[in-house]
């Protein structure tokens, strides 16, 4: 994060390159058709300049071989540019099945953040080096906008839904994080850092602290505060279905349709359980839609993901 | 080019004694008016409160961000003040300029009508637009809006407490304006060409009008509905936005730029219509690939509604959504591009004079080129992820449409005033105006695609200060755009006074509304014109009707 003025701005994840290399093509592309056409123009604007208030120079209408090769030569550079970041993006958007998770809440005017490990912290996320990271992301409020431009990513961080973002940064350092959604007043304050650290720092500054419950302890907590479990055994058998290796696998709704039980779907089932109600049940779970707070919600989500877990 | 049904004509024997200006005298005599050009005229004055409104907005923003600390303005204050500007400026100036001042004003002089279809609808389009601006006016005085020009849920719905229903109402108000000027310039280009004027010798600033006006009809009413449902929610708690309510945040931004993506084409197609007259012109040239720059206007028009998605890449709409956007967003970039090459082949071999509306003009091409060719950067999906909201798009879109549409329309503005006001305005003082806007525009926002690239968000207040720098830069320059559009004013409103005769062509230029009086009678011609070549006929000697009607 550094506070000199520089020309370019810093290289820290594995998008970093490819984006910017991306950047320098289209830098060229764009000089070279801007300098031709300014160029053209200026020859022009001497060689044809108006002498004599009588002159009429000849009409020239057009001519369909230019007409389509200044179509069609664009068209074929604006298909390649486009392939490469639409391939670019395709990767943006698939985390690696081996990214480690780490949960956001946007409120206005601050980022909550909570690792699984039970590490909590507000404007500041520290993450490993050289391991994918993703983020599970939501807001309280407003829209806001995680952008970190060292790693040349952004997600948009929308009440009501999870976003997930991913990326692996590739130097240890502080790097800016700004809210790049407009989100009121104080707008321009919520920003932080990201902080990246040597895997062995990582994993000190983790344990470091108040030795917290971790998130899926939490959860399992919370569940049972809120009464959860007395529909929800973990057996079969319950007034709910039962919970264990849910998260991940594919529902049979009593709509019909099959979803992928994913933190959206648990997130909704929680909120609006009459929406989606699995196949063989009665709508009679209560709506929690106001009373448990967002990061509550990750940790119940946590914690039926943990459910899944063979290790469990 | 043309011929007039009877030669003898005793009408106009006094040579410019009558006009439009002076047949009549008074207050009422404007303010009830149903000719399209004091219309026109109406609207030029409003735009330019409006304008000047906008640009000290504009101004303190930049003072503000000559300082990283935000000292100067509190939070608040620079909100509003950032959401005014934008307010102030899309939909009260660069909305209505061209199509609503130049097009009101020439469009039917163009096409040999004695007015639009509709001129009371004309002048109620004018009423709308007023009582839109005033109850925005009044928004802004009473104590601000701070939700940003774009108006996104649910802070806009919920959170906000500015007077953003009375600000939206005014813009939906302000958006029959639209409406109603598109339904009128339609009607008008379709059934009051005068006889001989066929569509391929319509100038082509009434093709991109025509193509602008079906943008304005399918477009304004979708926002029009998407403000009132904000408004609705911010006003009686319906969940349509906000999720506590059920509602969605996401579905407002497609409604929003469903129009509004269509709105920046309604803001700078009008604009590519003056480039054409102006290079034909001061080039003595007909415009090369006439039917390729016309129909690339509409195909411009067509595309212009599949791709608003291209301002949700980030928000996490699907995956292949995205693709699809950012696919026909390139496609856009093949009828901008060949208007540019047309131009630019236009002044081959011409007779090129650069008088103050071709230096505006060839201004216009190269601002507009920079800013069509960083639109790419944005359409390219994974390169967006990094510039969205940030000081680059903020650039971007200045550069089309400061660069482009302003300059357009002070291109047309210098091409016509002439033929509106019957004056010349003094050439030295109007160019160095116009280069120092030029250099100016360029001076404040090309360090902030700099500043963007670094990953300066947009809407900031206070910012890290390694930006500094380039904010410096960039309130440096906006200081001399700003002087160099005070020359422009000054020696525009100078000319009204002190200015040469004009004459009915000055620039010796072609068509309809050059061959008649400056400033035109009431009912612009003596005779209906009956035209019998094509458009931008610069090798053929000049006809002037006005003349032809006197003798």
């Amino acid at each position: 994060m550094s506070k000199d003025f520089s020309l370019h701005p810093e290289l820290a994840s594995t998008f970093a390159l490819p984006v910017d290399l991306l950047y320098f093509l289209l830098v060229a592309i764009s000089a070279f058709f801007t300098v031709a056409i300014v160029v053209v123009v200026i020859i022009f604007c001497v060689k044809y300049r108006r002498r004599s208030d009588d002159e009429r120079p000849k009409p020239i209408h057009g001519s369909l071989p230019l007409e389509l090769a200044w179509s069609i030569i664009p068209f074929f550079i604006c298909m390649g540019i486009f392939t490469l970041g639409a391939d670019m993006f395709f990767r943006m958007y698939r985390a690696p099945a081996d990214a480690i998770d780490v949960y956001v809440v946007g409120k206005q005017w601050m980022w909550k953040i909570q690792h699984p490990e039970g590490k909590r912290e507000i404007n500041e996320l520290h993450v490993p080096v050289n391991t994918p990271v993703r983020l599970t992301m939501t807001s309280e409020d407003v829209i806001h906008a995680f952008s970190i431009p060292a790693f040349r990513t952004k997600r948009d961080v929308v009440p009501g839904r999870y976003n997930t973002m991913w990326f692996e940064s590739t130097k240890v350092g502080e790097y800016h994080l700004f809210c790049a959604e407009y989100c009121g007043t104080q707008h321009s304050t919520m920003i932080g850092k990201v902080v990246v650290m040597e895997e062995q720092d990582y994993q000190n500054w983790l344990s470091g602290g108040a030795a917290g419950e971790s998130m899926a302890e939490a959860g399992m907590r919370q569940f049972d505060q809120l009464g959860c479990a007395t529909c929800h055994k973990n057996q079969s058998g319950g007034r709910g279905p039962t919970l264990t290796g849910v998260y991940g696998s594919p529902v049979q709704l009593a709509s019909g349709d099959i979803v992928v039980a994913d933190e959206s779907y648990i997130r909704e089932s929680i909120l609006q359980p009459t929406s989606q109600v699995v196949n063989g049940y009665q709508p009679i779970m209560p709506t929690f839609q106001g009373q448990i707070s967002e990061e509550t919600l990750l940790q119940l989500i946590t914690y039926i993901k943990s459910l899944s877990e063979p290790t469990e | 080019m043309t011929t007039t049904v009877t030669p003898e004509s005793p009408a106009a024997a006094d040579h410019g004694a009558e006009n439009y200006l002076n047949h009549e005298y008074g207050i009422k005599s404007w303010l009830l008016t149903v000719d399209h050009k004091r219309i026109g005229l109406l609207y030029l004055i409003t735009t330019t409160m409006f304008f000047a409104l906008g640009g000290v907005f504009a101004g303190l923003i930049r003072l503000e961000l000559m300082t990283p600390q935000g000292d100067m303005f509190q939070a608040d204050t620079y909100n509003k003040l950032f959401t005014m500007h934008g307010v102030a400026m899309i939909f009260f100036f660069l909305i209505p300029s061209v199509p609503a001042v130049l097009g009101n004003f020439v469009l039917p002089l163009m096409i040999g009508a004695k007015d639009v279809a509709f001129p009371r609808l004309n002048l109620l389009s004018w009423y709308c637009y007023i009582t839109g601006g005033s109850l925005a006016t009044f928004a802004i005085v009473a104590g601000g809006v701070d939700t940003g020009w774009t108006f996104y849920t649910p802070y806009s719905s919920t959170y906000s407490d500015g007077f953003v229903a009375l600000a939206l109402t005014g813009v939906f108000i302000n958006g029959f304006s639209s409406i109603l000027t598109g339904v009128n310039f339609l009607t008008t280009i379709h059934k009051m060409r005068a006889p001989g004027m066929t569509w391929f010798r319509l100038p082509l600033f009434i093709w991109a009008h025509y193509a602008t006006s079906l943008m304005m009809i399918l477009g304004t009413p979708v926002v029009a509905i998407t403000l009132l449902l904000v408004a609705l929610e911010n006003l009686l708690g319906i969940g349509i936005f906000n999720p506590d309510l059920g509602g969605d945040p996401i579905l407002m931004q497609h409604l929003f730029w469903f129009y509004s993506h269509p709105a920046v084409y309604i803001m700078i197609v009008p604009g590519f219509g003056v480039i054409s007259e102006v290079i034909a012109c001061f080039s003595r040239k007909a415009i090369f690939g006439y039917s390729f720059v016309a129909f690339s206007s509409l195909a411009i028009a067509l595309l212009g509604f599949l791709v608003w998605g291209h301002h949700m890449f980030t928000t996490g709409q699907s995956v292949y959504a995205s693709m699809v956007f950012s696919f026909i967003t390139f496609f856009i970039a093949v009828p901008t591009a060949v208007k540019i090459f047309n131009w630019t082949a236009t002044m081959y071999r011409g007779s090129i004079d650069l008088k103050t509306p071709m230096l505006y003009a060839i201004g216009f091409m190269g601002l507009f080129l920079i800013g069509g060719l960083t639109g790419t950067f944005l359409s390219t999906l994974a390169m967006d992820v990094h510039l969205h909201d940030t000081y680059f798009v903020v650039s971007h879109f200045h550069y089309v449409m400061v660069g482009g549409m302003v300059m357009a329309y002070l291109s047309g503005l210098h091409f016509w005033w002439p033929k509106m006001t019957g004056r010349l305005y003094d050439e030295l003082m109007a160019k160095t105006g116009a280069v120092l806007i030029f250099l100016g525009f360029n001076l404040t926002f090309f360090p902030q695609f700099v500043l963007g690239y670094l990953g300066m968000p947009r809407r900031y207040h206070v910012y890290p200060e390694e930006f500094q720098i380039l904010h410096v830069a960039s309130t440096g320059g906006a200081t001399v755009l700003g002087l160099g559009y005070i020359i422009m004013f000054g020696c525009l409103i100078y000319s009204l006074f002190r200015g040469a005769k004009a004459g009915p062509n000055p620039w010796t230029a072609k068509g309809l509304e050059w061959e008649i009086e400056s400033p035109p009678i009431a009912h612009n011609f003596h005779e209906t014109p009956i035209v019998t070549s094509e458009p931008y006929a610069y090798e053929e000697e000049d006809v002037l009707l006005a003349d032809k009607a006197s003798h």
